[in-house]
């Protein structure tokens, strides 16, 4: 069984973003990038499915500052290969992210067809979810998407996964495979690995350098402008003695016809 | 009385442990139990030191690194100092069979996962921004220059840490400290945004590899700037600079701040001039107490200070008891909870209160949230406030 997970670098938000001179763009001055936590959790579902079932599991990720740290890691938790795809801009868009995959991983020898696809079901950067569904409809695969709890049946060529609905509400659903799933969630929290297997996947290299294959060219949204959020109002303080506070605390609650 | 020391532990094996003659001489011990009676977790852990010694001279090995239980060792140094046979358990068995019981843990307790990761991205273990690290320098009362912009060798290259420039409680003692170094006119920097976690708790919880690959860019960002010797806030801190770092080529001298100011107390005793008032117990940390024996020097500045009395806890000085937050019992609370054990802090705060003392003096960031949180499960926080020394320090001082 073969696993391809991708996987992607999305702003770091524990960095302050500050909006570029546009008025339309992040600076990239200030910015700093980690990866995808949906994508994280994608590897750690096929690394369970390698566990369980013997998978090679490959990861792609397009070149990014910190990403080869992102692939060594996935080495070191246990990914067979990892390919790191040159020449897309870190800040392109959406569509332009799954051009530039569905035009280059076709190319890769021993990368498709994959039995599984599997990346993060949104991003940071893409909160409605569009990479995974524009990618398989590029490469023909079926997508189902917000998913986790993925089981495979080898034999029958079938996964059965858990979907998420409003309410609380749990789908179960069987596919076919090859398929692409975009995962949610994983059964357990992403492993940890010991920095010396890290650096010993760093010491024996291992990422493979591919340059991005130019596809049919896409229109990418525009973007209008971007803002910080301003603040509409700000909490009143209370302060003074605790007989203040309750007298003042009641005027407040009055006042709004709360009590 | 054991001396302080931290070998570097030759390989990642327990095979190449014992080729060491150091780590032979582990094979020596006499199963006397020591360890076990004298470990605060001795109740409640599986292997006890005594027992893995035993497991390992008999091949049962493997047992204890499928086992979590490991992790429940402190490194508080007790049955390091109480060892009749004087053997290298805390600073090197402990580590490195952590170090295997980590590479084997089918999943790393999360809030222990969180720490280590964030130290490995960000420098600190809370996750917080790099280029927040010395913020909190800004609402100190004295100029804290940083090295990069003051452009030219210092006396002192002061070594914040991540408690002491992220937590909040923690930036009191850091301003606490700038204050007490500006009394003393000491020509001083830090090293702000460009420092990071010296690495000795991960090193000691077993992550060894965390710990070289934060040594090595540590050595790579002293190696850029000229100064006398490093003075740190952190007793973790000084004893990875103070027995690690110099293999890696560093060659300044490190101090802890208390047996720093310490030995500065003629020129600071003038400027005390605030009578305090607190009765005082002094905790002594694990570290800096038990493995360092810095005893004195604490109680030397805690005297020192006007309308301060001492009062000692029960157990002091070399039998401190441990606050349960070294060797990464910082980040495995819920892990002990979950377990079962005890809040070693608990423990230490009892015997504080027992003392009537209203101020619960510490040396080490790690304590103040440790004994804060002990304090309010207790019921003890009406009585009793936790204050790094250097704060005790600071509040006296004139203007």
């Amino acid at each position: 069984m073969k696993i391809l997970v991708l996987m992607k670098m999305v702003p770091d938000i524990v960095e302050e973003l500050e909006v570029a001179g546009d008025g339309s763009s992040l600076d990239p001055e200030y910015l700093r990038f980690i990866v995808n936590e949906r994508d994280d959790y994608a590897l750690e579902q096929s690394l369970l499915l390698k566990d369980r079932l013997g998978a090679t599991v490959t990861v792609v990720a397009l070149e990014a500052p910190e990403i080869d740290d992102v692939l060594h890691t996935a080495l070191a938790k246990g990914a067979d290969r990892a390919i790191r795809v040159s020449g897309v801009d870190v800040m392109a868009g959406t569509r332009a992210k799954a051009a530039a995959l569905a035009a280059t991983l076709p190319g890769v020898p021993g990368v498709l067809p994959a039995d599984l696809v599997l990346s993060g079901c949104q991003a940071i950067d893409d909160l409605d979810g569009f990479v995974g569904p524009l990618l398989s409809s590029a490469i023909g695969l079926p997508y189902l998407g917000l998913v986790s709890r993925i089981k495979v049946d080898p034999a029958a060529g079938t996964a059965v996964v858990a979907k998420e609905y409003a309410g609380g509400v749990m789908g179960r659903f069987e596919v076919t495979l090859p398929a692409f799933l975009g995962v949610q969630g994983c059964e357990k929290p992403p492993r940890y690995v010991p920095i010396a297997k890290v650096r010993a996947a760093i010491a024996a290299g291992g990422i493979e350098a591919v340059p991005a294959a130019s596809g049919p060219a896409v229109t990418p949204l525009a973007v209008g402008a971007m803002a910080k959020p301003v603040a509409a109002g700000h909490a009143e303080m209370l302060e003074g003695s605790v007989r203040d506070v309750a007298e003042r605390l009641a005027d407040v609650l009055a006042a709004r016809g709360l009590i | 009385m054991a001396t302080a020391t931290l070998p570097e532990t030759p390989d990642l094996t327990l095979d190449g442990l014992l080729a060491t003659p150091q780590g032979h001489a582990l094979l020596s011990c006499i199963q006397c139990g020591t360890c076990a009676g004298t470990c605060p977790h001795g109740d409640v852990m599986r292997y006890t030191p005594r027992r893995l010694i035993g497991m390992l001279r008999e091949g049962f090995i493997e047992e204890v690194l499928a086992s979590s239980d490991l992790l429940s060792c402190v490194t508080c140094y007790d049955c390091w100092d109480k060892c009749p046979r004087g053997l290298h358990l805390t600073d090197v068995l402990l580590p490195v069979v952590k170090e295997q019981v980590l590479l084997r843990l089918p999943q790393v307790p999360s809030e222990l996962q969180g720490a280590l990761s964030n130290t490995m991205r960000y420098g600190n273990p809370m996750g917080e921004s790099p280029r927040k690290r010395a913020a909190w320098a800004d609402s100190a009362a004295v100029p804290v220059p940083i090295l990069r912009d003051l452009g030219r060798p210092v006396d002192v290259l002061w070594i914040v840490e991540c408690y002491a420039a992220y937590y909040p409680r923690g930036q009191d003692n850091a301003r606490a400290t700038a204050r007490v170094l500006a009394a003393l006119g000491v020509d001083f920097a830090i090293l702000g945004t460009e420092e990071k976690c010296a690495g000795e708790c991960a090193r000691l919880v077993g992550e060894k590899g965390l710990f070289d690959t934060l040594r090595e860019q540590n050595m790579a960002t002293l190696g850029k700037y000229e100064f006398a010797s490093l003075l740190t806030s952190d007793p973790h801190a000084f004893d990875a600079f103070a027995f690690l770092y110099p293999s890696l080529g560093l060659t300044q001298p490190v101090q802890h701040t208390t047996p720093f100011v310490a030995a500065r107390l003629d020129a600071l005793r003038p400027r005390m001039t605030r009578e305090l008032g607190y009765r005082v117990t002094y905790h002594d940390s694990c570290v800096l107490g038990r493995h360092n024996h810095m005893h004195d020097e604490p109680r030397r500045i805690l005297e020192a200070i006007p309308g301060v009395s001492l009062v000692e806890m029960a157990h002091n000085r070399d039998n401190t008891l441990c606050c349960g937050g070294g060797g990464g019992g910082m980040w495995l609370d819920t892990f002990y909870k979950e377990k079962g054990h005890g809040r070693l802090s608990d423990r230490r705060v009892e015997e504080a209160a027992a003392t009537g003392a209203d101020v619960l003096a510490v040396s080490c960031p790690y304590e103040v949230p440790r004994f804060e949180d002990s304090l309010k499960v207790l019921g003890y926080d009406d009585r009793i406030v936790v204050r790094d020394v250097m704060e005790l320090v600071a509040e006296a001082l004139d203007g």
